[in-house]
């Protein structure tokens, strides 16, 4: 079986009723290519638009509460903006940024050609695609989502005849989330049996770069916790249409169930957005500071304990819901415990930096920014576990404080690190480093300005959701400060696309190590190759491209080892010789049209569940009958398509 | 710039594995791809199902129980020959599957089909369960019991569905000459999915049907 094509060829071969789309370049490439690597471009450049589109949310909320009886919004609006704002921010923004990394780097940081699905991972790009569209469908289609990204139930379940929330809402928020589920789940099967199955010869587990095993903890993550949260969204959708009572207290169901199966899945979905942040400064600390990651295996295993605790607390976010003493006293020590091994990854990314030779470029400040940042948040969700602070502080601002402590100290500072130290091996340029700082200063000054303040707003109760308030409580300055901050966050954003716009043309050509980088992807070209390595690597060390550069003299120093490393000049000279001129006889996987078609039937089924319209469900199941059954019978690879 | 020192001197090679990666690709865990995929899907699955399972046991005893109670529309033994055949074709899959890893192309013909023939026997046993409970007053409406009951068994129901489409689909291709020895590993996925079917019904069923108050 080879690893490269998902089906064996089937006999007799015959046309299948789309021709099999042929170039690999060009707009239209764009649609059928089934490289990994493009496809981590379509994730990251769709995640940043919605990056944009919810920042515009965020904005629009700060707005509002930017001075006592705001009217930029009116009450339900404000419903709409903060549960878009959310569920953007975590199902289309933070979920596929991870997704973009990851696809991009995982296979090259392991030394593979491939993802192990190439098919399955561009129909997993679709889904999150048109699962967003969808729900942002809901503007036009009578109601966007308006009951929080938690859609707490009865709520959001309220039969729609008698429901509180009125029009479409909360219909297309819970089919949206299964379909992003989907899509979701896709990228996790696709990563875990790329890492498990495709590593190079010789790159054992342990020697794996720390950002590849974070997103194997992340996709096993997401693998357990989308189901759940997708039972929940099929118990919320009979609940309004069918006049089931799952979750109707008046009729013997429980509300606290729904709450039960949506931290569930909500709390280890902290952690789905936060792990890949962490992966990606682990990799960057040690770049800059020239020493290998400090403790190895205890971020690696402390990552993995992360993975397994995170789903022993989900009950601290109901403390207040009355579980009883046993329950709330029993989730508040496991939600202490999981600071341990976040206190020991933080203890390890100081050590890595302390006593390095300290290169302060934007991605490594976004790196230290991280750490800063995410330590204040985590400090703060240890107030949370602690169960009578926590019954004072839930739903106000103090919350709203914390999180977005961890969420865009974690996810943003780390994804915006991310950016800067992978940007060269991507597009084969490098990224204005000046106004890469300015990006900096300008986010974290902003970000403080921003959240800091919620803290104090919390204590002195402003409760969250709330779409104004009345002068005199002494919240007015503080909150104009963080309308500010929130200003600044936009300023900052807009930098650093002008950046990207900017360096496209005029940007400093990257070598293929203009880090002199530490892992796998650092060895071949800028941007890779479609097959990545021309020769598949085999693997010796940790850190393994590094050791080729550097090797320690008679004192213990790293001294630079001469062109050519350790293998021999000749044989090196020979093989890419060979990669420029022979080929090496590479199948690639062809593009193909039906992960398209199969994605493009899905969104019929979310409207067939919104408008309870069984004729949505026509072209729904005809585009995907006809394209999972052209899918199997596709073969992966044509023949004759050799690198 | 000064921080981008463009590294200008040559680099190493990193050394080729043996056969220049170009030769067997065997994976590490010994499982091919599809199949470690499959298994991986599945098990997410489980989860899915443990979370209406956990719901239907939170809720059969509990609150209004306005209509029918379990004792009152269970038919045991009817439910336990659609569960008996369903059983069953666990047993024609494994043997569908040991002959096209044989080559022996019209016996799995023969299998592929009677194992789709079970599941879709198993489904109308369920068609006629649901009419019989709804005709006694059974709704999805009618209690907590009700609504967990038909939509646990509702959602296995729509995977043995999806598992029937799947099996005559490729009885149809084998029909058509376009399935041969070579696609057993496709087969092998396939039935995968079919037992895990199976397998979570008879958690289904002894949990719903078996275990007393
Ligand atoms: C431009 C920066 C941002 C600003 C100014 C901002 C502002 C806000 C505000 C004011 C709220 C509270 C709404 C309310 O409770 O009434 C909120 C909620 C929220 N934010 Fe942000 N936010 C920003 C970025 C982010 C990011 C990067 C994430 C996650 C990756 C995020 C995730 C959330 C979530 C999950 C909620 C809860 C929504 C809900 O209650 O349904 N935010 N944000
Ligand atoms: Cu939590």
């Amino acid at each position: 079986m080879s690893t490269f094509t998902e089906t064996a060829p089937l006999a007799p071969p015959r046309p299948l009723i789309l021709r099999r789309p042929k170039s690999t370049t060009g707009f239209s490439s764009w649609f059928t290519t089934v490289d990994h690597k493009k496809i981590a471009i379509m994730y990251g450049g769709t995640a940043l638009a919605f990056f944009v589109v919810g920042g515009i949310e965020a904005l629009l909320i700060r707005l509002q509460l930017a001075g006592p009886n705001g009217t930029v919004l009116t009450a339900s609006q404000y419903n709409t903006m903060f549960t878009m704002h959310g569920t953007t921010m975590v199902f289309l923004v933070g979920m596929p940024l991870a997704v973009a990394f990851g696809n991009y780097f995982i296979p090259l940081q392991i030394g593979a050609r491939d993802v192990a699905f190439p098919r399955l991972n561009m129909f997993g790009y679709w889904v999150v695609l048109f699962g967003g569209l969808f729900i942002y469908s809901g503007f036009l289609f009578g109601g966007a989502p308006n009951g929080g990204w938690f859609g707490y139930a009865p709520l959001t379940s309220s039969p729609l005849s008698t429901g509180t929330l009125p029009g479409h809402g909360p219909d297309f928020w819970v089919a949206g989330i299964v379909l992003l589920g989907i899509g979701s789940t896709s990228a996790a099967i696709n990563f875990i049996v790329t890492v498990l199955n495709m590593r190079a010869p010789g790159m054992t587990l342990m020697r794996m770069p720390v950002f590849t095993w974070m997103m194997l903890v992340v996709a096993f993550l997401t693998l357990f916790a989308m189901p759940i949260v997708t039972s929940a969204m099929i118990m919320v959708f009979f609940d309004r249409n069918f006049d089931t009572t799952f979750f109707l207290a008046s009729q013997g169901g429980d509300p606290l169930l729904y709450q039960h199966l949506f931290w569930l899945f909500g709390h280890p979905e902290v952690y789905i957005l936060i792990l890949p942040g962490m992966g990606i400064v682990s990799e960057v600390l040690p770049v800059y500071s020239r020493k290998p990651l400090f403790g190895y295996s205890v971020v690696v295993f402390s990552g993995i304990a992360i993975g397994f605790l995170g789903w022993g607390v989900w009950a601290h976010h109901m403390f207040a819901t009355g579980l009883g003493p046993v329950a709330i006293s029993a989730f508040g020590l496991s939600t202490m415990l999981i600071a341990i091994p976040t206190g020991v990854k933080i203890f390890n990314w100081l050590g890595t930096v302390y006593g390095g030779a300290v290169k302060l470029t934007t991605a490594m400040l976004f790196s230290l920014g991280f750490i800063a940042m995410f330590t204040l948040g985590g400090l703060s969700g240890v107030l949370h576990s602690i169960v009578p602070s926590d019954t004072q502080q839930t739903d106000t601002y103090f919350v709203v404080a914390h999180f977005h402590y961890v969420l865009f100290g974690g996810l943003i500072f780390g994804v915006f690190s991310g950016f800067f130290y992978w940007w060269p091996k991507i597009f084969g340029r490098m990224l204005d480093e000046r106004m890469g700082k300015l990006t900096f200063w300008a986010m974290l000054i902003g970000f403080n300005l921003t959240f800091f303040p919620m803290h104090i707003v919390g204590l002195v109760g402003m409760p969250r959701r709330t779409y104004t308030y009345e002068p005199g409580y002494g919240w007015d300055m503080l909150n104009l400060l963080e309308t500010i901050g929130a200003f600044v966050i936009a300023l900052a954003t807009l930098l650093f696309l002008v950046n990207v716009i900017y360096t496209a043309r005029r940007g400093p050509i990257a070598s293929s190590d203009p880090w002199d980088g530490r892992s796998l992807e650092w060895s071949i070209s800028s941007p890779p190759p479609e097959y990545n390595f021309a020769d598949v690597p085999r693997v010796e060390a940790r850190d393994d491209w590094w050791h080729r550069k550097y090797t320690e003299d008679a004192d213990g120093r790293l001294v630079h080892l001469p062109a050519g490393g350790a293998v021999d000049d000749a044989e090196a000279e020979v093989a890419i010789v060979d990669d420029a001129h022979a080929g090496h006889g590479i199948h690639m996987p062809s593009p193909s049209f039906y992960p398209l078609v199969v994605a493009a039937g899905l969104p019929f089924l979310g409207y067939a569940a919104v408008f309870l319209n069984p004729w949505f469900l026509v072209p729904g199941l005809v585009l995907i009958l006809f394209g999972v059954y052209a899918w199997g019978l596709e073969p992966g690879t044509e023949p004759g398509t050799e690198h | 710039m000064a921080a981008i020192e463009q590294a200008e001197r040559e680099l190493p090679a990193v050394p080729p594995a043996a056969d220049h990666g170009n030769g067997a690709h065997d994976t590490h865990t010994g499982v091919v791809n599809p199949k470690l995929g499959m298994w991986l899907f599945l098990s997410s699955d489980c989860l899915f199902f443990g979370a209406f399972i956990s719901t239907f046991l939170l809720y059969r005893d509990r609150g209004n129980q306005k209509g029918p109670t379990p004792a009152d529309v269970f038919n045991i033994p009817f439910t336990s020959v659609t569960s008996f055949i369903l059983l069953m074709s666990s047993l024609t899959m494994v043997l569908a599957l040991s002959s096209i890893q044989r080559g022996e192309m019209r016996r799995f013909r023969i299998w592929i089909m009677a194992t789709a023939l079970f599941g879709a026997t198993f489904i109308g046993g369920q068609i006629f369960e649901f009419t019989e409970f709804t005709r006694q007053g059974l709704n999805l409406d009618t209690s907590t019991f009700g609504s967990s009951f038909y939509v646990l068994t509702g959602l296995h129901g729509a995977h043995v569905t999806v598992g029937i489409v799947w099996l005559i689909s490729l009885w149809g291709l084998a029909m058509q000459g376009r399935m041969t020895q070579a696609d057993s590993e496709r087969i092998e996925v396939a039935g995968l999915y079919w037992h895990f079917v199976d397998v979570v019904w008879i958690v289904i069923f002894t949990v719903i049907y078996l275990i007393p108050k």
